[in-house]
């Protein structure tokens, strides 16, 4: 079985940073919800690119201007195949998932909702889903619609359905929360939106990493994430937006490259995708996250999701073993992230403590505070796994957490 | 002693347990709040300032060991004192987070509350430990205000 020969340990040392002590213990990395480590391909493409093969793209008439250019644009056609979208013009690079969200929220948002149009959420988003779209409705004097969930981490599918009217423009929904790791059902949330001839955001942060996501399948008409996410370098993510939809939706910056001519009279802006990336992008970024796709695409999707399944399963059942524990968020379907409180011990000392054995976990709010309020807890500890950790990195993480016990006896 | 225990010492463990004068105070007439919106601590503090003499103080919230030990600690340290003394108390305080290395005589004039001199070694945690005491300066200078760690306007310890 090709599971069975997934090795997370020989997959560890592609990872540079992985390989470090931390006061002395070996660094157990479980913050991956908040940004991954690089593999060297991705570090010796940024190295590559800066040391023979810089230039910019899209003007030049040299051979390193053309260079360039091909390695950017080839970058968009392996993104096209990654999400399998029909057309490497849907596929705009923006810094991360939440210029994407701003991108839409300015662009889309600005032109099409009105006042008393509606936009819909669910109490679990980030907030980089929540404020672009409270910004636009403050500006166009609609309102913001949440759906709720149930205690275990779920959205109530028939309380979304309800929302939806003909006042809504938008849903926008993350397909894996990024606090609890509820997978959303996007796919059947997309249809239901459709039915209506409502069009939806999917925040693919947490998911496009972690599990094969298709975009033509899941038929949303817009989904974002960022490429430090998913092994690549911070300051570069991607949109992905429907062809007719982008068409019609004016430019989110004015400047260079997203122009066909400009007098003083007249602008002709360029066509999709360059139509809304204005300025000299991050091109070292995107090639490095190129090269993170291929990474990915060597070890497939589907074996890491699997993997990560076997992860989470690990975790949970370890972490419920641990006295005074509570995991929030059970969803039934989960990626491998996990929420916890501890009886009588804040986040904030358990990350403390779990640091000095060096294990690194998350401790806060995690950019979700109505998601906290939600389950009644100022701040939970979370631990979240990629494909290169392993059933010891859930040992020391529980051994670790034993050390709190002591602390607090 | 290990670094963590040099943090989490006893006293600060009964005192996050137990804190003191964790209560609201119905008769005061100083109040100021204080958030770490980074990590979701957030106090009040009430006092009864007769003269200049803190005659009662009282605090409420949520945070996390160190935030919290640091609260009931520095209520029962200010308790019978002038503004001024409860001011410079602050000071010395926070002179123990700060410097090369700890000054004796700092450590002498601050008592109990040398505590928390582990701190030092945990930097993003210095917040924590003087949450509730920057709210309390917040609230001997003006009624109902609010500070937050994360705004400009306080002048917070590196962290």
């Amino acid at each position: 079985m090709i599971r069975d020969a997934f090795d997370a340990v020989r997959v560890r040392k592609n990872f540079p940073a992985l390989n470090q002590k931390i006061y002395g213990k070996p660094l157990v990395y479980l913050d991956n919800a908040a940004t991954t480590q690089k593999p060297k391909s991705v570090i010796d493409a940024l190295e590559q690119y800066y040391s023979s093969e810089n230039a910019n793209i899209h003007r030049g008439i040299y051979y390193l201007s053309q260079q360039a250019t091909n390695a950017y644009e080839g970058v968009r056609a392996r993104v096209r195949q990654f999400l399998n979208a029909r057309s490497s013009e849907e596929i705009i690079f923006v810094r991360g998932a939440t210029e994407g969200i701003n991108l839409v929220a300015q662009s889309y948002g600005r032109t099409y909702v009105k006042e008393g149009d509606e936009i819909v959420v669910s109490v679990m988003e980030h907030h980089s889903n929540i404020v672009p779209w409270q910004m636009l409705c403050d500006e166009a004097g609609a309102r913001l619609r949440v759906i709720p969930i149930n205690d275990e981490g779920e959205i109530l599918t028939g309380e979304y359905e309800n929302l939806l009217n003909e006042r809504t423009k938008l849903v926008s929904i993350a397909h894996v929360s990024n606090v609890i790791g509820t997978l959303n059902p996007v796919k059947e949330m997309v249809e239901k939106a459709h039915g209506r001839g409502i069009p939806v955001l999917v925040d693919g942060a947490q998911a496009v990493p972690h599990l094969k996501v298709d975009v033509q399948d899941l038929d949303c008409d817009f989904l974002v994430f960022s490429g430090h996410k998913m092994f690549g370098p911070t300051g570069v993510g991607v949109l992905y937006g429907k062809s007719e939809l982008l068409e019609k939706m004016p430019p989110y910056q004015g400047g260079g490259d997203m122009i066909s001519s400009v007098t003083f009279e007249k602008t002709v802006y360029n066509k999709i995708p360059y139509k809304f990336e204005a300025g000299t992008p991050h091109i070292a970024g995107v090639i490095g996250l190129g090269r993170a796709i291929d990474y990915l695409n060597e070890i497939g999707m589907e074996e890491i999701a699997a993997y990560e399944e076997e992860l989470l399963r690990v975790a949970t059942e370890a972490l419920g073993r641990v006295p005074g524990l509570r995991l929030i968020g059970t969803a039934r379907k989960k990626s491998a992230i996990v929420s916890f409180v501890l009886k009588e011990v804040h986040p904030h000392d358990i990350g403390t403590i779990l640091d000095r054995q060096g294990v690194a976990i998350r401790a806060g709010h995690h950019c979700a505070m109505p998601l906290m309020q939600r389950f009644g807890v100022p701040a939970t500890a979370r631990a979240s796994f990629a494909f290169y950790n392993t059933k010891e990195d859930v040992d020391a993480l529980c051994r670790a957490l034993g050390k709190v016990r002591e602390v607090f006896k | 002693m290990s670094e963590l225990e040099e943090l989490y010492q006893e006293v600060i463990i009964d005192h996050s347990k137990s804190p003191r004068n964790f209560h609201a105070l119905k008769e005061a007439n100083r109040h100021a709040e204080g958030y770490n919106p980074l990590c979701g601590d957030h106090f009040k503090v009430a006092l009864r300032v007769e003269g200049d003499v803190i005659q009662e103080i009282g605090f409420e919230g949520t945070g996390c060991a160190i935030s919290k030990a640091s609260a009931s600690m520095m209520t029962g340290s200010v308790k019978g004192k002038t503004v001024t003394e409860a001011k410079a108390l602050f000071e010395e305080f926070r002179n123990l987070f700060a410097g090369e290395s700890i000054q004796k005589a700092n450590v002498e004039r601050l008592g109990k509350l040398a505590a928390f001199a582990g701190v030092r070694e945990y930097p993003v945690r210095v917040k924590c430990a003087t949450l509730a005491w920057h709210t309390l300066k917040a609230g001997l200078e003006g009624e109902g205000q609010t500070v937050s760690t994360e705004l400009p306007s306080t002048e917070w310890e590196a962290g």
